[in-house]
């Protein structure tokens, strides 16, 4: 084991975990704005709403995120269309192939995840909000959203950490991420223990951080559960 | 409805690699997942202490991550363990490396499964089991496996699913799966939207076959179950 190399290529490590924090936050600030809208569709009685959003939901939790990265990043450019459009300039860059990736792909598990904490939502509540005259977007905002993502919490922070498990797959197509550092300085030097045990230790912390964020927002989100202190 | 140009038998002799080593690896990973579950149960301490540092670190970290840990770092430790013991040079293949690793990774995974299937079977059953004087390997074979099946089902299904679509990360190692021929074909036709897609629609056909015959285990197993 020869840690001197590590130590050495440390920035190369630290902007890697800049570069996956960004790939991951904009990844899951985007895939969440798609997903509510998505889950919205899901639940929704209208045929043409629902077999759209279920479709997408589908296909992207039934292929692995590589092959979606790969459909982005390689695919693209096979059409004349595409190429020549304003969406070139997202496609040409790995880095935003692999936003977009990654953005669809938390998109459709958070939606599925929102979807079943909707569905589970207390009929007493929606009753209660109809008598009390509130239109469907009030009873929405008001009553069964806000419940939905208190419900749905637990299972998005394991999502999350998906994500940045997830965002690994970055390095694979040339972005300097965590991965991708772990990566270049294993065939530098070649030292794949140091290297990628370096990455994982990263990572691992990482992981903690989320599970620990999650549990302080779990505290604030859950308190009306909690047994009284006496 | 797609002109491959020929390529369709290189996908599927891919696809078959990428059904083997999912086969393999979740034999490995429900063997390991039984061992992980049952020692997490034990009474020893060193026995639940290390199975859970592998459940935490293993779910802690990318499995990209592990697998080429296990790819290039499992090489040389093998070689240097061959070295003190004198043995020949030995070439671990893409398909052992992948294998072994998605099964160790997924072996953490079911752990958690089966400790769970394992831990809502009713202490009556075991007890009564103990009364007919059976030993605790025939409980075990006997009584908690085949009840616990039923409760552990719906999380396996789970791992499978993502199991199986983990297998495309054996192509980033070199192996010549469904994932890695398709980049081939789409290279050499400047086709890769129409194979890459491809590749998505048979992993769909994948996951959706399975979901059924998971179903039906699931009915199986559920048989003397009342539902509200």
């Amino acid at each position: 084991m020869d840690y001197n190399v590590i130590i050495e290529n440390l920035p190369l490590y630290l902007s890697g975990l800049w570069v996956t924090i960004q790939l991951v936050v904009i990844a899951l600030v985007a895939g969440f704005g798609i997903a509510v809208p998505l889950a919205l569709m899901a639940v929704s009685k209208k045929t043409l709403l629902r077999y759209p959003a279920k479709a997408y939901i589908y296909f992207f939790r039934g292929t692995p995120l590589l092959v979606q990265m790969f459909l982005l990043y390689h695919g693209m450019g096979q059409f004349e269309a595409i190429r020549e459009s304003m969406l070139w300039i997202v496609f040409k860059e790995a880095y935003w192939c692999a936003i977009t990736a990654f953005a669809l792909n938390t998109a459709a598990y958070t939606a599925e995840i929102l979807r079943g904490a909707i569905e589970q939502t207390s009929f007493g509540e929606i009753e209660a909000a109809n008598a009390s005259g509130m239109s469907k977007s009030t009873l929405y905002r008001r009553i069964i959203l806000p419940g939905s993502f208190r419900r749905a919490l637990p299972a998005y922070g394991n999502e999350v950490i998906f994500m940045l498990h997830g965002s690994a797959l970055a390095g694979v197509i040339t972005i300097n991420d965590l991965f991708g550092a772990a990566k270049r300085v294993n065939s530098r030097y070649f030292v794949p223990f140091e290297s990628f045990i370096t990455a994982g230790f990263f990572y691992l912390c990482c992981t903690f951080c989320i599970i620990w964020f999650f549990k302080w927002v779990e505290k604030h989100w859950y308190v009306h559960l909690r047994p009284r202190s006496s | 409805m797609f002109d491959l140009h020929g390529y369709f038998p290189m996908i599927l002799e891919g696809m078959l690699l990428t059904v083997e080593v999912a086969l393999l690896s979740l034999l490995i990973a429900i063997i390991l997942g039984l061992i992980g579950a049952l020692a997490k149960l034990s009474k020893s301490r060193i026995a639940r202490n290390v199975a859970t540092l592998y459940t935490t670190l293993i779910r802690g970290v990318p499995d990209l991550v592990l697998m080429t840990l296990i790819f290039f770092g499992g090489q040389i430790m093998v070689n240097n363990i061959g070295d003190y013991f004198g043995w020949d040079y030995i070439d671990i293949s893409p398909f052992v490396a992948g294998t072994l690793t998605i099964g160790f990774i997924f072996g953490a995974y079911m752990t958690e499964t089966f400790r769970g299937g394992i831990l809502a079977v009713s202490s009556g059953e075991i007890e009564a089991a103990h009364a007919f004087g059976m030993s605790k390997w025939k409980v075990f074979v006997r009584i908690t496996f085949p009840l616990m099946v039923r409760h552990a089902l719906p999380g396996f299904s789970n791992n499978w699913m993502v199991l199986a679509k983990t297998t495309a990360l054996v192509s980033v190692i070199g192996l010549h799966d469904m994932v890695y021929n398709a980049g081939v074909a789409g290279g050499s036709t400047r086709q890769p939207f129409t194979f890459y897609l491809v590749v998505a629609l048979i992993f769909l056909c994948i996951t959706g076959l399975s979901d059924l015959g998971l179903q039906w285990a699931n009915r199986r197993f559920s048989v003397g179950v009342r539902k509200v």
